[in-house]
């Protein structure tokens, strides 16, 4: 074997088999057995930053001066939905955050009860799935403080979050397990710097789950529903994005 | 290096002349780590220029966004060069997510053996002495008449292949690695210094960009150089371990 045919055979082999990993990649992807190897990196990241962190470890905060000048709006600009313009039109005043599942007490709070609860302010780091991050400054009762006046059962593990904004015509939803919802920064947000949340934003309400990534973060939440399986709801895998194109689930990372 | 006895070429055609020796040059977890990470490094490559194709704009500090100043907008990368082989940042972020567990622990597992069968000490180690004007020329000379070992210690990394790997090993990979955790909204909780360190996400997302860059500058001159050096001997050698020591006069 001639030097040269050897140096062509191993660029131009080289070269074919990068190129045929990056389209195998996709054949294999389809793979049953495979697929289900390439899914389960979510799981394995999810234990493996809860081994090593705290589980109330805080996301950074920032100060004023920190924070984004202008925070871009992303995801639903506006619920396509007849019932959410209802409330709207009318300020919300007839909004009921319905707080149920796995109670003792079922909860349907309006938007002057909930901003009445002792609320936490917090300038935060919001992280895009897509790669951008945006600083702001939310407001609004804990998560946990909602969910212990409601009493959730010890036979719960995740809260799902109903939406107002309708996605292939079925609402919007998220979920989180019991450590994220009782964390101490996870808020349900009802002011974005220093003003009421806009429509954009997820007026009237809006899940902050600071450590994780942005889609995570339900906006327009109608319902709070306390349960012991994400089997059954939806398509079962924990959330619209969830379900419908591979999102993953814990999205920490 | 110990030098084995010489072994005969079954493989090549009869050259003339007794056979060159062969000396076992690359241990078997080299060898593993180098081809589970060829591997790897093209999957999180392809991965990752779909992940950046989501938000082809990078910024410096903590935050950024469209209303933000970007200071380097890519371009959109084609679908040959991504995986998957079109634009879903899902499947993409599944890839990724998990090649960079191998790659993290693969180049953990990496450093630990490395370090007990003391490869690092013998043949990444760099001297002194190798670090003077003149010997880096004089290496700097033989690159340029495309001699690249010593033919009194031929098994022994030449000073540019042993920064280059030093570069690699300690810098490149390891800052991918961290800088993909300070990405991270659970790790940045964590371990809030990830933040510290990088200056931010955002410049974070910047220099895990600067550092791909760098990695794939490295793989075309490592594979330029794995070409000039004669490719079939060279590949052998991270295959089986065992590496013919060239012909001076033919190199």
């Amino acid at each position: 074997m001639s030097g040269i045919l050897t140096r062509r055979a191993l660029i131009t082999g080289g070269a074919a088999s990068a190129g045929l990993l990056l389209s195998g990649c996709d054949q294999v992807a389809q793979v049953p057995a495979f697929r289900k190897i390439l899914l389960s990196g979510d799981a394995m990241n999810q234990g493996l930053q809860r081994a090593l962190s705290d589980r109330a470890a805080l996301a950074p905060e920032f100060s004023e001066a920190q924070m984004s000048p202008r925070f871009r709006v992303n995801g639903t600009h506006k619920p396509v939905n007849p019932a959410y313009d209802a409330l709207l039109a009318e300020n919300f005043a007839s909004y009921r955050l319905q707080v149920g599942g796995l109670v003792d007490r079922p909860l349907a709070l309006s938007l002057a009860q909930i901003r009445g609860i002792p609320a936490r302010t917090q300038i935060t780091r919001h992280d895009c799935v897509e790669g951008w991050s945006a600083i702001g400054k939310w407001h609004g009762p804990l998560l946990g403080t909602i969910l212990k006046a409601a009493g959730v059962r010890s036979s719960a593990r995740y809260v799902v979050f109903t939406c107002a904004d309708l996605m292939d015509g079925k609402p919007y939803y998220e979920s989180i397990d019991l450590i994220d919802a009782f964390h101490p920064q996870t808020i349900m947000a009802w002011a974005l710097n220093g003003h009421a949340l806009s429509v954009g934003h997820g007026a009237p309400l809006r899940l902050r789950v600071e450590r994780q990534l942005g889609y995570k973060h339900a906006k327009y939440v109608m319902k709070i529903d306390a349960v012991a399986s994400l089997a059954g709801i939806g398509l079962g895998k924990g959330g619209y994005w969830e379900d419908h194109v591979d999102y993953d689930w814990y999205a920490g990372i | 290096m110990p030098i084995d006895a010489a072994l005969p070429m079954e493989d090549a055609a009869p050259a003339p002349g007794p056979p060159r020796p062969a000396i076992y040059r690359h241990r078997a977890s080299t060898r593993l780590w180098h081809w589970v990470n060829a591997v790897t490094i093209i999957i999180m490559i392809g991965s990752g220029l779909t992940i950046l194709n989501a938000h082809p704009h990078l910024y410096w500090g903590a935050y950024g966004a469209n209303y933000d100043h970007a200071w380097l907008h890519t371009p959109r990368w084609p679908g040959f060069l991504t995986i998957p082989g079109h634009y879903n940042l899902a499947i993409a972020r599944r890839w990724h997510l998990l090649f960079a567990l191998v790659l993290g622990f693969g180049l953990l597992s990496y450093m630990i053996v490395s370090v007990v069968n003391r490869h690092f000490q013998r043949d990444l180690r760099v001297r002194a002495k190798e670090l003077s004007a003149r010997h880096l020329w004089h290496d700097l000379k033989e690159h340029l008449a495309f001699r690249f070992h010593d033919a009194a210690n031929p098994g022994a990394y030449n000073i540019f292949q042993k920064l280059s790997y030093v570069l690699v090993v300690f810098g490149l990979i390891p800052t991918m690695i961290f800088t993909g955790l300070a990405m991270s909204p659970a790790m940045d909780a964590a371990w809030p210094w990830l933040l510290d360190l990088f200056g931010g996400r955002q410049s974070a997302r910047s220099i895990h960009f600067i550092a791909a860059s760098g990695l794939v500058v490295f793989i075309i001159v490592h594979l330029t150089l794995v070409i000039l050096a004669g490719a079939w001997n060279e590949v052998r050698s991270m295959v089986t371990g065992r590496w013919t020591v060239p012909d001076e006069e033919e190199a």
